[in-house]
């Protein structure tokens, strides 16, 4: 179990939280590297581990401009924008438990709910969404995990920042639902390679993971 | 699942993590996505750029900032009560996302002829989507769409001039596919199909009242 007894009130950035690996064999401690969480992190599994409002304030904070900014260009009033905004943050608060930073960056998931809040409230439909993995009992999650996972993301976001802006117009239009599956299916422009790359540890991530919920 | 060789086109899966998929479609996507883990792991990619553009480009608007007052109205409403939507478990053969289209209730199957049974889920202007029983042996009545077609196998196998379809595949025709699938013998294929059109029962009936003779 990752122990994050972080204060998110404090001002100074998050102390430094030692990440062991978890059962490393010697051979696999050469990859061993301690780093921490990312401030969103800590501050979501505060949210979810202990219902921490200070921290869900600090989220706020964060991603409620962010996701006004999003949902604005869909053409909608700032009104409504903002009621998208407060459903969203308040699903973010009612749903943290089936949170999984080893599966989902925080702005991965709030990207989700976000999505499907927003179909939800202008088509008037709920958007049909896969099955939630079973979890285990007793979630052991992985320090090592969340950090390889948030290092992959990191990486990824460099990625598209190299983008020429022609190409990085494409991907906004793309991934905030402004082109139709034809549209997308026509442009050859976005960088699907970058985004498959993650695919292979997403994948060994999700194996962790189900083999978590066979043992258990 | 193992053994599934068809998965959701890139397109299709962009499309559906970006909210701007029918929902016909939406549901056959969710639908194998409960059964598949690699593209569970794809669309967790997608998401993941889908977040690098809520936390980067999102950003670069500083002119963007929300209404004083909206902070403390939602601190608020944390404590209100509120009825968490049901949550729907996967039932014999039907993933998560079917139980839901079908309001947790075994499905209405109603006879089409040539033992081939269909329960709609739902159909309007933007499409529409059913389940197909398709006995053993038997072809898949011809029914005609005039745009995308998803077909989800459930349970047993297909095949039609493109492949073989089993457990878990997706099969993608567009409109210039003309195929004829064929149910596996053995146990009844149990499909989930979306269409973009509402389905089409006028060519659809008497075309089944002809019987289907397989050579
Ligand atoms: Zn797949």
């Amino acid at each position: 179990m990752l122990e994050l007894d972080v204060d998110p009130a404090l001002e100074v950035p998050a102390p430094p939280v030692t990440v062991e690996m978890h059962s490393a064999t010697p051979r696999e401690r050469k990859d061993v590297e301690k780093t921490t969480p990312s401030e969103q992190t800590l501050w979501m599994l505060a949210v979810r581990d202990k219902r921490d409002r200070v921290a869900f304030g600090q989220l706020f904070d964060h991603f409620a401009p962010r996701l006004k900014g999003v949902i604005c260009r869909s053409g909608i009033s700032q009104g409504q924008a903002e009621d998208i905004v407060q459903d969203v943050m308040l699903t973010v608060w009612r749903k943290a438990h089936l949170f999984d930073p080893q599966r989902a960056q925080v702005s991965s998931w709030i990207y989700q709910i976000a999505r499907n809040r927003q179909i939800d409230v202008i088509r008037k439909e709920r958007r049909p969404v896969p099955e939630e993995l079973k979890q285990p009992e007793e979630v052991q999650e992985d320090a090592s995990q969340i950090v390889a996972l948030e290092q992959e993301t990191t990486r990824l976001r460099e990625a598209l920042q190299r983008l020429k802006p022609a190409q990085r117009e494409m991907v906004e239009k793309a991934y905030l639902g402004e082109l139709s599956h034809s549209d997308i299916r026509a442009e050859t422009g976005l960088p699907l390679g970058t985004i498959k790359s993650r695919i292979r540890l997403g994948l060994e991530r999700l194996r962790h993971e189900l083999k978590g919920t066979e043992t258990t | 699942m193992s053994g599934i060789t068809h998965h959701i086109p890139d397109e299709l899966l962009i499309a559906y993590a970006s909210g701007s998929l029918d929902q016909a479609y939406s549901l056959v996507l969710a639908a194998h996505i409960s059964m598949c883990d690699e593209c569970r792991a794809r669309l967790g990619a997608h998401e993941a750029v889908g977040g690098a553009m809520l936390e980067e480009f999102a950003a670069s608007d500083q002119s963007i900032s929300v209404s004083s007052g909206m902070k403390a109205r939602l601190m608020d409403a944390l404590d209100e009560p509120y009825e968490a939507p049901p949550v729907y478990e996967r039932s014999g053969v039907f993933p998560a996302p079917v139980m839901e289209a079908l309001g947790g209730l075994p499905p209405k199957w109603k006879p089409l002829g040539m033992g081939v049974r269909q329960s709609i889920l739902s159909h309007g202007k933007t499409g529409s989507v059913r389940l197909l029983y398709i006995p053993g042996g038997q072809a898949v009545p011809d029914h005609g769409h005039n745009g995308l077609e998803l077909t989800l196998v459930l349970q047993g196998a297909f095949s039609d001039e493109t492949g073989r379809f089993g457990v878990g595949d997706m099969e993608v025709a567009n409109s210039d596919l003309e195929h004829t699938p064929i149910a596996d013998e053995g146990p009844a294929c149990i499909c989930l199909a979306a269409t973009d059109a509402a389905l089409r029962f006028r060519s659809f009936i008497p075309r089944l009242l002809q019987p289907v003779f397989r050579i």
